[in-house]
């Protein structure tokens, strides 16, 4: 035994071993890498501050904090040109996320219709369930952009179509909803008690709207907590007690009264001189971006949804049958947490889709991220550099967020194997 | 038994009775229909309200069609024809459609990027299909530097001396393998760049002197239409692919630099829109690039396409890879095999075969991308619908544009994705 031990050379280290031992070689590569790429990227800022200097600019942020002196049509939060280009960001930003959301609810909902309705038995409804998603797969989204923006601005009326005794056109859903060719005019929420808004300086919260959110969710919780102690009469006794009109009076009860508080109307849109007034104005371009990213990135989801549904076998149906579950049942505690599993990452992706190709604003003048501080604030100050990676920066926050999100509902649903 | 059985039975039958036919409900197509379309209530209703849908669509599309003016030099003198009728003025792709495909390349030449597609298909046809004898993939190889030459013309020494820089670099490996393989592998990589940056164009430019021959050279903001789109589009996948595969590997290795590097370079990637990155190309890139360089936007912009679409590859690639067995991998090591040939004879294949699907989604989704370029100014089939409508002949005629460009890029779409359907198909070896 102690032969054989000394038969082996001793270790010493050879120069030669950093390139033919296993061992030493992944170092000697990842140092090579290391200065390879340190080289690069000092040649690039190398290059950068060079050419900074010949144009005789310097590298700061200070522009954000000039005034913007640009309007911006649409905003969430107040605005005026007069205010700094760092605030028109901010503006452009929730005009992104306004767009990302409402385009991520329209997806969900048609991509799981036409997703289910493609495995329908019904021929004639699956088939045209498979040229909608064949069709809007294969075009460019830019293009049914363009599209919907041309069918708003060119196929509806205007609003003087409304007006008179034979007018042309007519409001829709009992005159409250007026489609143009200026936008669509949406009935708006108005409170005549209105407790007022908190002044937070930069920005102003509707209390309103807190007490709302408040409500709710205190609604929600108290829900939460009675089907929780049915559980647990349930588990105790066998018998579970029935909750739903509990459920529906905690739901709805503490809401309807706080809007009665407030004293909660609608506004509604109507023709004064030659536009409409009152309402909610939602603008051409914010209706093609939602409806298009909606219905194109709806293609994708509805293929992510059949193939999540046919991704459960046969037999996981058969079984619950066979433990005497009903088809609701089957469906809900069998099928959809299995199908779930495949279809939430997908889904979650085509959302992260979706707040990216909201860039594409810019093809329908919404001002969105893109075309505020990435598009107006850059051509006014000329800071392309700065602008584009403060940009880049926002945008990669927020797919971030989106994809860490993503990854902990993955880890939350993981097949708990042993 | 048998008695009382005959006494209580009053007749018997003894011969068949003929076949009847099925009720009338129960076969052809009132079977089919009743089952398929009206099974129930809720189907019904479905079955009601498709037809409805089908019905107004064809209502409103085919006297759009069925009146459609193909012989109209403006939108005026169309709707003169038409007079107050709905029906389409396809006279406006009679009149435009060289610029849809070709943007304003010179008409004379229009045959050169029609050949270059004719090529195209000819060079893949190796790498399609199997069959075919192997050394046709030397043409294949050839394939871009001859299209690069059909496309933009000038000098033909210029592709030629570009392609003799591979030949340089296989010289200079075949020359020192003999002595150490490492340094033929340095070599190999490092005689292509230094014949490129020292000697190509002193060497064209003498050959150029010596014998001036090609095309006419074509500037690339002649460049517009379709040809854009598949220019963009067929380069960046092409780049692409092996260097997403390189990157997924990336992201698989052991080494922890070369790892956290790949991470950080697809994630950023992925995390921002093409279109940041197509005006980094075009704003951003005279910042990053030593003062005075600048080079052709197509170019600029398919380098940045073809970034955008590695980032995405190598995760689909890399969800390949991580779907294969372990064993996989351990039978490549345990037959003693190297990382390299290890990764191309038995990991590579398997986990490709996993991604088509995926890749071929990447592919296609690159190509409806390639519209995007119309933001920084270069005239794809919809930079130049905005400027066929910008003509007072024809301003305010959208339907026909978008339909004709929606047709072309279906048409496309379409084809590579039932083409990687067919070829799931054929390598799937029946199990999962």
């Amino acid at each position: 035994m102690a032969t054989t031990a000394e038969t082996f050379p001793r270790k010493v280290f050879r120069p030669s071993m950093l390139l033919y031992d296993k061992r030493y070689r992944s170092l000697t590569i990842q140092v090579v890498v290391l200065f390879l790429l340190m080289g690069f990227f000092a040649w690039l800022i190398d290059n950068t501050l060079t050419n900074l200097a010949a144009l005789g600019r310097d590298f700061s942020f200070r522009f954000l904090g000039q005034t913007a002196g640009y309007d911006i049509n649409q905003r969430l939060i107040d605005y005026n040109s007069q205010m700094t280009h760092g605030r028109a960001a901010v503006v452009g930003l929730l005009n992104t996320l306004l767009v990302a959301v409402l385009a991520c609810v329209l997806a969900t909902v048609v991509g799981v219709l036409a997703g289910v309705l493609r495995l329908s038995n019904n021929w004639l409804v699956a088939g045209l369930m498979t040229v909608y998603v064949e069709i809007f797969r294969n075009i460019p989204t830019l293009l049914w952009i363009l599209i919907i923006f041309a069918i708003m601005t060119e196929a509806m009326p205007p609003p003087s179509a409304f007006r008179g005794e034979d007018a042309t056109s007519s409001m829709l859903l009992w005159d409250t909803v007026a489609v143009t060719n200026r936008g669509v005019y949406i009935p708006e929420p108005l409170f005549s008690r209105s407790l007022g808004v908190i002044d937070m300086g930069s920005f102003l919260i509707s209390i309103d709207l807190l007490a709302i959110v408040a409500v709710v969710g205190l609604s929600i919780w108290a829900n939460k907590r009675l089907l929780a102690h049915a559980t647990a009469v349930q588990n105790a006794t066998g018998i579970r007690p029935k909750t739903w009109w509990k459920s529906i009076l905690i739901l709805v009860l503490p809401i309807v009264a706080l809007l009665v508080v407030l004293g909660f109307h609608l506004g509604y849109p109507e023709l004064r001189g030659f536009n409409f007034a009152g309402g909610t104005h939602l603008r051409n371009s914010l209706i093609a971006l939602w409806f298009a990213l909606g219905i194109y990135t709806g293609a994708f989801v509805a293929e992510n949804v059949r193939s999540g549904i046919l991704a459960v076998s046969k037999g996981q149906t058969e079984a619950a049958f066979a433990l005497g579950l009903r088809p609701g049942l089957t469906m809900r505690l069998v099928i959809l947490p299995q199908a779930l599993r495949v279809i939430i990452p997908p889904l979650i992706s085509q959302y992260l889709n979706i707040t990216k190709n909201t860039s594409l604003a810019l093809a329908v003048g919404y001002m969105d991220l893109r075309s505020t501080l990435g598009g107006i604030t850059i051509n006014q100050t000329g800071r392309e550099l700065e602008g584009m990676l403060l940009m880049m920066l926002i945008y990669l926050v927020i797919s971030l967020l989106i994809s860490g999100a993503m990854n902990v509902y993955n880890a939350r649903v993981k097949l708990k194997e042993r | 038994m048998s008695d009382t059985h005959a006494r209580t039975t009053a007749f018997v039958r003894d011969t068949m009775l003929p076949e009847a036919p099925a009720p009338i409900a129960q076969r052809g197509a009132v079977k089919w229909l009743r089952e398929n379309l009206f099974s129930g209530w809720m189907n019904t209703a479905l079955t009601l309200a498709s037809l409805y849908v089908i019905w107004w669509l064809l209502a409103h599309i085919t006297p759009w069609f069925g009146n459609a003016v193909w012989n109209a030099n403006s939108l005026a003198e169309c709707r003169a024809i038409l007079d107050g009728r709905s029906g389409a003025c396809l006279g406006v792709i009679r009149d435009r459609w060289h610029q849809l495909l070709f943007g304003f390349y010179p008409p004379q030449h229009y045959w050169r990027p029609v050949l270059a597609l004719v090529l195209l298909f000819g060079a893949l046809a190796p790498m399609l299909f199997s069959n075919l004898p192997r050394r046709l993939l030397w043409l294949s190889a050839l394939y871009p530097f001859v299209a690069y030459h059909l496309l933009w013309g000038g000098s033909i020494w210029i592709p030629v001396v570009a392609a003799a820089g591979f030949g340089v670099g296989a010289l200079a490996w075949r020359l020192i393998t003999p002595y150490t393989a490492l340094g033929a592998i340095l070599a190999a990589l490092v005689t292509p760049i230094l014949w490129w940056v020292l000697a190509a164009g002193a060497v064209a430019g003498a050959l150029t002197s010596v014998a001036p021959l090609g095309l006419e050279f074509v500037r690339s903001d002649r460049f517009g239409g379709f040809l854009i789109s598949l220019v963009i589009g067929i380069s960046g996948i092409s780049l692409s692919l092996p260097l997403g595969v390189l990157l997924a590997l990336g992201r698989k290795s052991d080494m922890l630099l070369l790892r956290s590097v790949c991470i950080i370079f697809i994630e950023f990637i992925r995390g921002v829109p093409l279109i940041t990155l197509l005006f980094t190309a075009s704003l951003l890139l005279n910042y990053f690039l030593p003062p005075g360089t600048s080079f052709d936007l197509i170019l600029r912009v398919i380098i940045m396409v073809t970034i955008f679409a590695a980032a995405y590859i190598a995760e689909v690639v890399r969800g390949g890879l991580a779907a294969l067995p372990r064993g996989q991998y351990e039978a490549a090591d345990s037959l003693g095999l190297d990382y390299w040939r290890s990764m191309r004879l038995i990991i590579l294949p398997q986990a490709l075969k996993i991604s088509i699907p995926g890749i071929v989604n990447t592919f296609i989704g690159l190509f409806k991308d390639t519209t995007l370029v119309v933001f920084i100014g270069l005239l794809d089939p919809i930079g130049l619908s905005n400027a066929i409508r910008a003509d007072t002949s024809w301003n305010g005629i959208y339907w026909e544009l978008f339909i004709f460009i929606g047709a072309l890029f279906f048409v496309f779409c379409f084809g590579i994705s039932r083409y990687s359907m067919y070829l799931e198909r054929k390598l799937s070896r029946g199990h999962r």
